[in-house]
């Protein structure tokens, strides 16, 4: 049996490689696939504590974090789609005329 | 009982304010405005007149009738309503406040016709009827402040009727701000007066409060506190020294309102004021000297520069202040009733004055100098019958009304034992004779000294007839007040009436009764013997021979110039007081305090703020990435404390 230890680095590091691919890439889908790379990173650890665990809470809450994460995809593509039409570029840098 | 309907007498000066005021641009009709003005002033009259009737009817001691309309502020631990209290006192002040005021409305029909501000003079008036009868009817202390507030409001807005009118150095405008601040100064004393009575008896109501200091015993330093603030505020309104000021310059108004405000009614407010607080005043012997002494030297002082002013209306107004001066003494050596006695026959003889200097200023198109007038009798044979006969009972000749109210003060005085004080009023007397006729002799006698153009004409009917009226009143109005030497004891019809008001009071006065009926025929004597020596040397001066007084006038020219400059107190005021407040508010509160100071702390909060703002905003990139990289180190952040 693999060590609850190994799911666990394994999910930090998903989920690190998301953070800095969120704070770090310009393009927006890509930005967008770093985050539903951390949700699913989190997934990862639900499902491993659940069946470490033995308690099955775990596993229905991944089941809700898909569905959000489908939906967050939805309305997240769709701005991606109104970004690109208004401004003719997804690079996130280059949308930042919300300052001072 | 129409007793019980006294609020209408109130009410319905109202309900005139209201429709001139609001309507009174709309109607075209002098006429309509005037009798609805004049008119519901008549109405109160009846009413008053009537109650009066009905009160005196009843017995003595029941003469005293409370007549609630609504409650006003009720707390805890302060009940106060509108009520009015009826008793002889209020109504002798109604009677003189609504029928002075009937008539003087009914003059102004004549007087401010064609004015372009006709319908703004009688709402104004017939707000002051209002204001003024709250104030005698009150039965507390507030509802009277509401009217003596009421009173001068109307008083400054009366004085500056003319707006844009001159006056003297100034505008009438500065006039009627002159009046209305020095008042100010009075009714802060009234208030702080209201204030101790409160503290001390817990109660503004007139029965409450007089009823606890007939029974209970005082503290001397209390009573006389609250007397003096008390009297502070009488001061203001019946402009004696050191707040008189005020008065002279507010003859700067239309002339029947410096006949009915500034002479016959609310001038008298203050003396009204200490009589109803009769009980508080006599029980503080320092309040009344000083009250006595206040209101003699008022009168002396006032009387001097009486003596030599040459605008008609100013001689007036300090006679005025001398008169007031009459009755503060009165009161103060503790007779009351002579006190008010004079206020009315006073009402009746100083409002027909000004209503005839209003004729004469009528009839010489706004000539208000003495000097250029002159032998006016042959062109207003009405205005100078009733002049004299007001003149006449001015200076205290007999049979005429001021001679009785007059003498009774002066005998009052006497026999209470200030022969100093005494010996003032009569000097006072001597010279109230002197400058009534001077003025008398200067304006209707002699030869004219007008320009050959002006054709002086007497007034039209509405404005002789409440001439006549008032000459008929001052000259019989003094036998309702016969003293008693002439009469005996029941004679004095004005004393017996308003003796149940003083009753409270006179517990606690020493009555001395040191002299005989022999000696007050004396002192009779005396006074007329000076009435008219003061009436003969101003024949004297200004009739028959004009060398002496000219020469008189250069001997004595600095006195001559004291006087004519009234004693310089304006200007003295106007250093000790007007310019350093003027200097200090520019110089501290506005150029330092305010400018500095206070926007200084608001210019430099705001300042402070877009400081650290223009550093902070830089947070603000735009840049979503950035927001969430703080937002990482925070979570970060969280997470380590948490671990921790």
């Amino acid at each position: 049996m693999i060590p609850l230890s190994f799911y666990l680095i394994l999910s930090a590091a998903f989920f690190s490689i998301g953070i800095i691919g969120v704070l770090t890439r310009r393009n927006a889908i890509i930005i967008f696939m770093c985050i539903e790379l951390m949700l699913n990173a989190v997934n990862l650890s639900f499902i491993a504590f659940a069946s470490f665990f033995g308690d099955s809470s775990g596993q229905i809450f991944v089941l809700f974090v898909m569905a959000v994460a489908a939906a967050e995809a939805a309305v997240g593509l769709a701005i991606v789609i109104a970004l690109f039409r208004n401004k003719l570029t997804i690079n996130v840098d280059e949308v930042n005329i919300l300052k001072w | 009982m129409i007793t019980n309907y006294i609020y209408l007498a109130v009410i319905l000066p109202l309900i005139g304010f209201l429709i001139n005021g609001l309507l009174g641009y709309k109607i075209k009709s002098e006429k309509v405005i005037g009798w609805i003005g004049s008119g519901v002033v008549g109405i109160a009259f009846l009413i008053s007149l009537l109650s009066f009737f009905e009160v005196s009817g009843l017995p003595v001691d029941e003469r005293k009738v409370i007549v609630p309309l609504f409650k006003w502020i009720a707390v805890e631990g302060l009940d106060l309503s509108f009520s009015y209290l009826i008793d002889p006192l209020s109504l002798v002040m109604a009677l003189v406040v609504t029928g002075v005021g009937f008539l003087i409305h009914v003059y102004s029909l004549g007087y401010m016709h064609g004015d372009k501000g006709f319908w703004r003079f009688f709402a104004y008036l017939n707000l002051f009827i209002f204001m003024m009868m709250n104030l005698i009817l009150a039965d507390n202390f507030v509802l009277m402040f509401l009217g003596w507030e009421g009173v001068g409001l109307c008083s400054y807005l009366l004085i500056g009727f003319w707006y844009d009118r001159k006056f003297e150095k100034s505008t009438t405008a500065d006039a009627a701000k002159k009046a209305f601040i020095v008042n100010r100064i009075g009714d802060f004393g009234f208030l702080l007066g209201m204030f101790l009575i409160y503290k001390t008896f817990g109660s503004l109501n007139f029965d409450d409060v007089f009823s606890l200091a007939t029974n209970i015993p005082l503290n001397e330093t209390t009573i006389t506190l609250i007397t003096l603030f008390l009297f502070i505020g009488a001061t203001g309104k019946s402009a004696q020294i050191p707040l008189y000021v005020w008065l002279p310059d507010a003859m700067a108004g239309p002339t029947p309102v410096s006949a009915l405000i500034h002479a016959a009614t609310m001038v008298t407010a203050g003396v009204y004021m200490v009589s109803r607080s009769s009980v508080l005043f006599v029980q503080s012997e320092i309040t009344m000297m000083i009250v006595a002494v206040i209101g003699a030297f008022t009168a002396i002082f006032a009387a001097s520069m009486g003596l030599v002013q040459n605008d008609i209306k100013k001689i007036l107004a300090y006679s005025t202040i001398s008169q007031l001066g009459y009755m503060f003494l009165a009161s103060g050596v503790g007779a009351f009733t002579a006190a008010i006695f004079h206020l009315m026959t006073h009402a009746f003889f100083k409002a027909l004055l000004f209503l005839g200097a209003g004729s004469v200023i009528h009839a010489m198109h706004e000539e208000q100098n003495i000097k250029n007038m002159g032998g006016l009798k042959e062109y207003l044979p009405v205005t100078y019958k009733t002049f004299l006969v007001a003149s006449l009972a001015i200076s205290g000749i007999p049979p005429l009304s001021g001679f009785f109210s007059k003498d009774e003060i002066l005998w009052e005085t006497f026999a209470t034992g200030h022969f100093f004080l005494y010996l003032i009023g009569l000097i006072t007397a001597l010279m109230t004779a002197f400058y009534v006729f001077r003025l008398f002799n200067l304006t209707f006698e002699g030869k004219p000294r007008f320009p050959s153009h002006i054709h002086p004409h007497e007034s039209p009917k509405v404005m002789t007839i409440p001439l006549i009226i008032l000459a008929v009143l001052s000259a019989i109005g003094g036998f309702v007040g016969i003293p008693a030497a002439l009469a005996g004891e029941k004679g004095n019809l004005f004393k017996n009436w308003l003796q149940p008001v003083y009753e409270p009071a006179e517990t606690f006065m020493l009555h001395i009764n040191l002299y005989s009926h022999a000696t007050e025929f004396l002192f009779i004597g005396i006074s007329v013997i000076v009435g008219v020596a003061g009436i003969l040397l101003a024949r004297y001066l200004y009739l028959q021979n004009i060398k002496p007084i000219e020469r008189l006038m250069n001997q004595f020219k600095k006195l001559y110039n004291l006087l004519f400059n009234k004693y310089y107190v304006d200007e003295i005021y106007d250093f000790l007081i007007v310019t350093p407040i003027i200097k200090v508010s520019e110089k501290f509160l506005w150029k330092i305090n305010d400018t500095l100071i206070i926007d200084g702390f608001i210019n430099g909060t705001a300042e402070l703020i877009n400081d650290i703002a223009r550093f902070i905003r830089r947070i603000q990139t735009g840049v979503a990435q950035f927001y969430a990289l703080i937002m990482i180190f925070g979570i970060t952040l969280i997470i380590f404390l948490l671990l921790l």
